[in-house]
């Protein structure tokens, strides 16, 4: 065993999911009451340290302090394991995202899987059964409702997630969001092929493929991680507060970050896949491959480049949010079953025929 | 900044209505298997303590019981106790998002009782009062609205706007809420210095807010798919369920008491009355914006032709007199002792009166033997009424149209229980 890789892997975890991406959470949480007042002609928390800045510690004392109090009717042991499993999915899926290129020649990133995409829906899906869990072993009708709602909606919205990012595997074919950032950062931004290889028509016609994939994939994101307006599953105004209903103290706390911690790491896997990961626009300070040398500094302003792409990413989440109202249940699914699943087929069919088109051209008239 | 009635125009909204009939009886969806969920007295959507019993099959609502009640003071027997102008702080705890309007709706039905007339200076100031408590009450009706809907944003801009409304009242009457402005006869005080500039400087900065509302909301794809087609109210449901305000014109009935029946000094200004055309949630949504526009209409205009002159019934044996001339006079002296201990002297008799509040015609019904204290008084709560046509409403709906049908009617459940 070379201890090496285990002590970089530790220090990488510690650093990069409870060092930045747990804080990140917090800080994310506070952006939105920020964000959100700004809307709102309000002022939003500022009492709390500089900016209010502090805010996210005084809740998360508050959450720890406050009674953890389990309802009599509820069943204990899966009322306890429910918001574990929301929030562990969550974090799981931080280990295959690219947060930066190499740094001190170590690549930034938790685990180099040549799977990584199929690794995050794999991982991600789990988290509905956090929800699920909770709405029935609450033992009360309102969290059953919201639970039987995110179940629905999330098992359909994760088919068109799926489908969406099949045109770009197909494009880029690999399945290692390393190598992607990397072939992203010499040829092109998926959604912006301006410079390198990119710059070409097949580059400009394949953007038409990816902008869809994008639209379906930020949209069915907001779906997965039950933000409005398809946040069904705990809209207060109906299902009080859905399946966390009956939660209180730090359970709910985990609930509350679960859902804000997918966010982030859906944003970092948009970021990822379509908007070119870690990599400056242009080709600039882009390493020549993956396993290229990088100097440190390049390497600090890769993984800057990344969270400030991820922050404008959630910042995106947070307008949408308090701009628009919440679709109904019905309208929901029919949006994902019948326009966006169906979009998103459509899509990796025109993108497949926009690769092989050559070969086409052949076998019909060559 | 000019204020005329848009058309929004909705394509063929006949057929649409007429392909709304079998709305309601969609039951290819359900299991069979039924849920009874309790929702309420303290549910965010039911704006108060309404409780309605909901028998769901899967989100399907097949039967809605309302239950009310939850907020009853006895607000008709306690008026039975007391004279008449001791009753009007109860008035603002009956629909308590408009209480000036509520003010209003009652010193009529006395004066009406008395056979008074107010003199032109003073029914101008109810007129104001009454419109800007229309403005306040439909702005929290579309905020909370579209609250229930999704757009909590909505409700905070609405909000802004109504801070700007109570600082009127406190500037008027000296209390931001429960305002109990009006006496048998009068007012308790004139227009203050400055108010009706800071009236229409309210009525510029509010449309500009009312525009940014209708961007939010009116062309916007989710809260049409939540709204429109949805709670449907047909023109002869509207009429046999007796409901009245936003409610009954949003299904399309011309029916406005100010038009219909006009009170105060209604008839001088020009305004028109907006009517929806299928009487769906969408259609009450749009009728309440295009109120508050018209009474942003009616008050310019009440400001600029505000006539001069006493604001109250000038008889000094049956209005309270002025204060310095009580303390400087014995004869006014005498007449407050004996107003103040007895009473109005009213005549027997029975009278109605109906006045038409945002929620919708506001009645009150008095049964006087004489004497300075009504036999008994009862309420007609437009609230109340409106809320009856619920457990039709509701029945073939989703549990999520709940919101939006509750929202859309707009009720507060203070007038409602009494």
């Amino acid at each position: 065993m070379d201890w090496h890789i285990i002590i970089a892997a530790v220090i990488k975890i510690v650093v990069f999911v409870f060092l930045v991406t747990l804080p990140m959470v917090a800080m994310s949480v506070w952006a939105e009451r920020r964000v959100s007042a700004a809307i709102q002609d309000r002022v939003g928390p500022n009492r709390v340290g500089p900016f209010g800045l502090l805010q996210a510690v005084a809740d998360g004392i508050k959450f720890l302090l406050k009674e953890d109090f389990t309802p009599a009717h509820v069943n204990k042991f899966y009322f306890w394991l429910a918001p574990a499993l929301t929030m562990v999915p969550a974090l799981l899926t931080c280990a295959v995202i690219p947060f930066g290129s190499r740094l001190f020649d170590e690549k930034m990133v938790i685990a180099d899987l040549d799977v990584g995409p199929l690794f995050v829906f794999a991982i991600a899906s789990l988290s509905v059964y956090g929800i699920v869990l909770a709405g029935w072993s609450s033992n009360s009708k309102y969290s059953f409702l919201g639970g039987v709602r995110s179940t629905s909606q999330m098992i359909s919205y994760e088919i068109s997630l799926g489908l969406s990012i099949v045109p770009l595997i197909m494009i880029y074919g690999e399945l290692n969001l390393g190598r992607i950032v990397q072939e992203q950062a010499l040829n092109g931004w998926a959604l912006l092929p301006l410079w390198g290889e990119g710059l070409s028509l097949k580059g400009f016609i394949l953007a038409v493929p990816i902008f869809i994939s994008f639209i379906i994939f930020m949209t069915s994101m907001f779906a997965e991680t039950n933000r409005l307006p398809f946040d069904l599953p705990e809209c207060e105004t109906e299902l009080v507060a859905g399946y966390h209903t009956e939660y209180s103290s730090m359970k709910f706390a985990l609930f509350f970050l679960g859902e804000y911690a997918a966010m982030i790491i859906g944003s970092g896997l948009a970021v990822t896949l379509f908007l070119g990961g870690w990599s400056l626009p242009f080709g600039w300070l882009a390493p020549e491959s993956v396993d290229a040398a990088v100097p440190w500094w390049h390497g600090l302003i890769h993984i800057g480049v990344y969270f400030t792409k991820v922050i404008a990413l959630i910042i995106f989440f947070i307008v949408i949010r308090w701009t628009l109202p919440r679709f109904r249940y019905d309208q929901l699914m029919r949006l994902g079953w019948v326009f966006f699943f169906e979009i998103a087929l459509f899509n990796v069919a025109l993108t497949a025929v926009i690769l092989a088109w050559p070969q086409l051209w052949k076998m019909m008239f060559g | 900044m000019p204020t005329t009635t848009r058309e929004i125009e909705v394509q063929d909204s006949a057929a649409r209505a007429a392909g709304l009939e079998g709305y309601q009886q969609t039951t290819e969806d359900l299991v069979g298997e039924k849920l009874v969920l309790n929702m309420g007295p303290s549910h965010p959507a039911t704006h108060g303590v309404l409780r309605i019993v909901l028998e769901l099959d899967g989100e399907i609502i097949t039967r809605a019981d309302p239950d009310i009640g939850y907020l009853h003071r006895g607000d008709e027997k306690i008026a039975e106790n007391m004279q008449y102008n001791q009753f009007i702080p109860y008035t603002d705890r009956l629909d308590y998002l408009a209480p000036l309007a509520n003010n209003v709706a009652y010193a009529l039905a006395v004066e009406k009782l008395m056979g008074w007339e107010l003199p032109a200076r003073g029914q101008a100031i109810r007129t104001i009062c009454c419109e800007m408590a229309r403005i306040s009450a439909h702005l929290l009706g579309i905020g909370a609205y579209a609250m229930d809907v999704g757009a909590m944003t909505v409700f905070l801009y609405t909000f802004t706007q109504r801070e700007s409304i109570y600082n009127l009242c406190e500037l008027l009457t000296g209390a931001r809420f429960t305002t109990s402005y009006t006496r048998i006869g009068g007012q308790i005080r004139d227009l203050p210095e400055g108010f009706t500039d800071q009236l229409l400087k309210f009525c510029d900065e509010f449309l500009i807010s009312l525009d940014e509302v209708d961007t939010l909301l009116t062309r916007n794809k989710i809260f049409l798919g939540r709204t429109r087609d949805v709670g449907v109210i047909s023109k002869e449901d509207a009429i046999a369920w007796g409901l009245s305000g936003p409610n009954l014109r949003g299904s399309g009935v011309d029916h406005d008491l100010r038009k219909a029946n006009p009170y105060l000094d209604y008839h001088r200004y020009k305004f028109d009355i907006p009517v929806g055309s299928v009487g769906d949630c969408y259609d009450r949504y749009l009728v309440r914006m295009e109120e508050m526009r018209q009474s942003v209409l009616i008050l310019r205009q009440a400001v600029a032709g505000l006539p001069d002159g006493p604001i109250n019934v000038v008889d000094a044996k049956e209005r309270l007199p002025n204060k310095d001339r009580v303390l400087m006079s014995m004869e006014e002296l005498i007449h407050h002792f004996i107003l103040v201990t007895e009473g109005l002297d009213a005549p027997a008799g029975e009278v109605y009166f109906g006045a038409e509040n945002p929620k919708g015609e506001l009645g009150f019904y008095i049964h006087s033997k004489g004497g300075g204290v009504p036999y008994r008084l009862k309420i007609r709560a437009p609230s109340f009424v409106n809320l009856s046509i619920l457990p039709k409403l509701l029945e073939g709906c989703m549990m999520s149209d709940t919101v939006a049908i509750l929202g859309s009617l707009d009720f507060v459940m203070g007038e409602c229980d009494r």
